[in-house]
């Protein structure tokens, strides 16, 4: 096939996939946005394959069939609590394609490939020639490196962020020297990058790049904990976009650098609106510890003598009198898969002629939009999910707010105690509403490892027990009156 | 050098565009946001399929290319399904 042809149909799928991003700036456009990105991939599939002069289907065939198989059963199987887990090991294998993308073509490129682990490790005579005339050999290779760099540091980054998820590893272990020892690894990695790039022929060194990304990516997940993993996931999926972007580099293949950059600035957008969630840096997050500074508040001095706890019963009756009511979901409710439950309590609310509305933190939960996803499965309207800057002013007009599984986004610490590790992020205002009613199994600290002083406010009452069951119970309480 | 430039601008310019567009995605939609764009990345499955089936190659170089076109399909066909069953759930009142 003609090459500007070639390239022309690959501008129609780049066209395709900002068409398909731009449909989900609206629910309502949003599958038919999906649709026309799932287009423009197989118009460019279709395009390389009929564009390939001499071609071997074996490894072919073999890859996508078992790649269709594998993605269809996760896609179809996944539990929509478990998404975070589905998307972690989508970015970890978006960046293990590109690193052997990379490293396909350095091999390809040097024209010799080593045929025994000691020829592995010796270096061949090579120049950066072979990659390209001048200096354009020398930006090949460095491209090689970068995307052998980022490619493996994500599949292994969101291997460990997966472990994390699913609750496989629940320890935080992390590298003597926490940022240093990072930074040791980073500039030793580029460093064998550098030797690459001086001499092609260099395998070793390219071994090593491969070697020193593959821990680097556990040891900068492994130290990170749950509540961290929105920020981790979305930086990973900019890391997954960066490395296909770079591959474009590699293979001059322009939809591959339209389709990489459009991604890489997804997930960086992405991890900066979960920062400012947080209110706290990248770096922060990475390397930080949350509750390291600030004075320590004695959770018994806060709770002391003041909990009021209450039964399912009772909150059934304050929600029968009701006029507004506003749920407010997090990781709990995931955890406890009680979103079914949740819209069933809205509906018996609804049913006695109040209004039901739910409060969305931008972190609640284990990925961005994560509640809002259970919620939409739960068969709740999207126009009810109302994000934290549009909800708070409303809180004092709401008689009753129904804190389900979230901790920290509700304390109000957060907002009064200067001085507190968590002073700074935004919270919801929940304690501005006439009754808070918390479900929860205990009066253990989230995530921040901080009491909340809202627990032992006047007008909060408590509901201990699992969170399914609670919301369950006033249910058929609130069916009875 | 002419074709780096070329590609160079058109990598600068889908940065600025990816920013105008992903700001305006609402965050109601952002895990079908992170998922869509996982199958997105899968367009590496490009470059793959020029690994995998290039019939002369190395036969190491094959075996790099399958790996990746294995790993770029459970991308693109995982990704764009499960986020198709996420959108679907959507509904209005």
């Amino acid at each position: 096939m003609n090459e500007n042809l070639v390239n022309f149909i690959y501008l129609i799928s780049g066209v395709l996939f900002i068409l398909g991003i731009k449909g989900l700036t609206k629910p309502k456009t949003a599958v038919r946005g999906n649709m026309l990105s799932a287009l423009g991939m197989l118009i460019a599939v279709v395009v390389t394959l009929l564009n390939m002069n001499t071609i071997d289907y074996t490894y072919v065939v073999a890859g996508v069939v078992a790649g269709s198989i594998v993605g269809s059963i996760m896609a179809l199987r996944i539990q929509m609590t478990s998404m975070p887990q589905m998307v972690a090991l989508l970015n970890g294998f978006g960046g293990g394609a590109s690193l052997t993308i990379a490293l396909a073509e350095y091999y390809t490129k040097l024209g010799a490939t080593p045929a025994s682990f000691a020829e592995l490790l010796t270096p061949v005579v090579a120049d950066s020639g072979a990659f390209g005339p001048g200096p354009e050999g020398t930006i090949a290779l460095i491209a090689i490196g970068i995307t052998v760099l980022i490619g493996a540091l994500t599949l292994t980054g969101s291997l460990v962020a997966f472990a994390k998820l699913q609750e496989l590893m629940k320890k935080s272990y992390g590298l003597p020297g926490g940022p240093v020892g990072n930074a040791l690894f980073v500039i030793a990695a580029l460093v064998a990058v550098a030797l690459v790039v001086v001499n092609p022929g260099n395998v070793a060194a390219m071994v090593a790049v491969v070697l020193l990304a593959l821990l680097l990516g556990l040891f900068l997940v492994m130290p990170i904990g749950g509540a961290d993993m929105p920020v981790v996931i979305a930086l990973l999926n900019s890391y997954s976009g960066i490395a296909a972007a770079f591959a474009g580099f590699i293979l001059g293949n322009t939809v591959l650098i339209i389709a990489g950059s459009l991604v890489g600035t997804s997930g960086l957008i992405l991890t900066r609106i979960m920062c400012v969630a947080m209110n706290r840096s990248l770096a922060n997050v990475l390397f930080g510890k949350m509750a390291a500074g600030g004075e320590t508040v004695d959770a018994d001095e806060v709770y002391a003598g003041k909990v009021t706890s209450a039964q399912p019963d009772e909150i059934a009756m304050l929600l029968e009198n009701a006029q507004r009511v506003v749920i407010v979901p997090g990781y709990g409710m995931a955890m406890a898969q009680a979103q079914h439950a949740v819209r069933e309590l809205a509906d018996a609310i609804e049913a006695k002629g109040a209004e039901v509305q739910y409060g969305i933190h931008p972190v609640a939960g284990r990925m961005p939009g994560h509640m809002n996803v259970l919620l939409a499965e739960a068969e709740v309207p999207y126009d009810n999910l109302v994000e934290m800057d549009a909800i708070n002013p409303t809180f004092e007009d709401t008689d009753v707010v129904i804190v389900i599984g979230a901790n920290d986004v509700t304390n109000p610490m957060a907002r009064d105690v200067e001085g507190s590790p968590i002073y700074g992020m935004p919270i919801l205002n929940v304690d501005k509403a006439k009754t808070v009613v918390v479900i929860k199994r205990s009066l253990s600290p989230g995530f921040a490892g901080l009491p909340n002083p809202l627990f032992a406010m006047d007008h909060t009452l408590m509901v201990y027990g699992d969170g399914k069951k609670a919301v369950v119970d006033m249910t058929t309480a609130l069916n009875q009156l | 050098m002419d074709i780096l430039i070329l590609l160079l601008a058109l990598f600068v310019l889908s940065l600025f565009l990816g920013v105008e567009l992903i700001t305006k995605v609402p965050p109601t939609l952002h895990t079908p946001l992170m998922s869509g764009t996982n199958a997105v990345s899968g367009i590496t499955l490009v470059g793959a399929l020029l690994a995998a089936g290039n019939d002369g190659s190395p036969m190491m170089v094959n075996v790099l290319g399958f790996i990746a076109v294995t790993l770029a399909t459970i991308n693109v066909v995982g990704g764009y399904l499960v986020t198709n069953r996420m959108l679907a759930m959507f509904k209005r009142k």
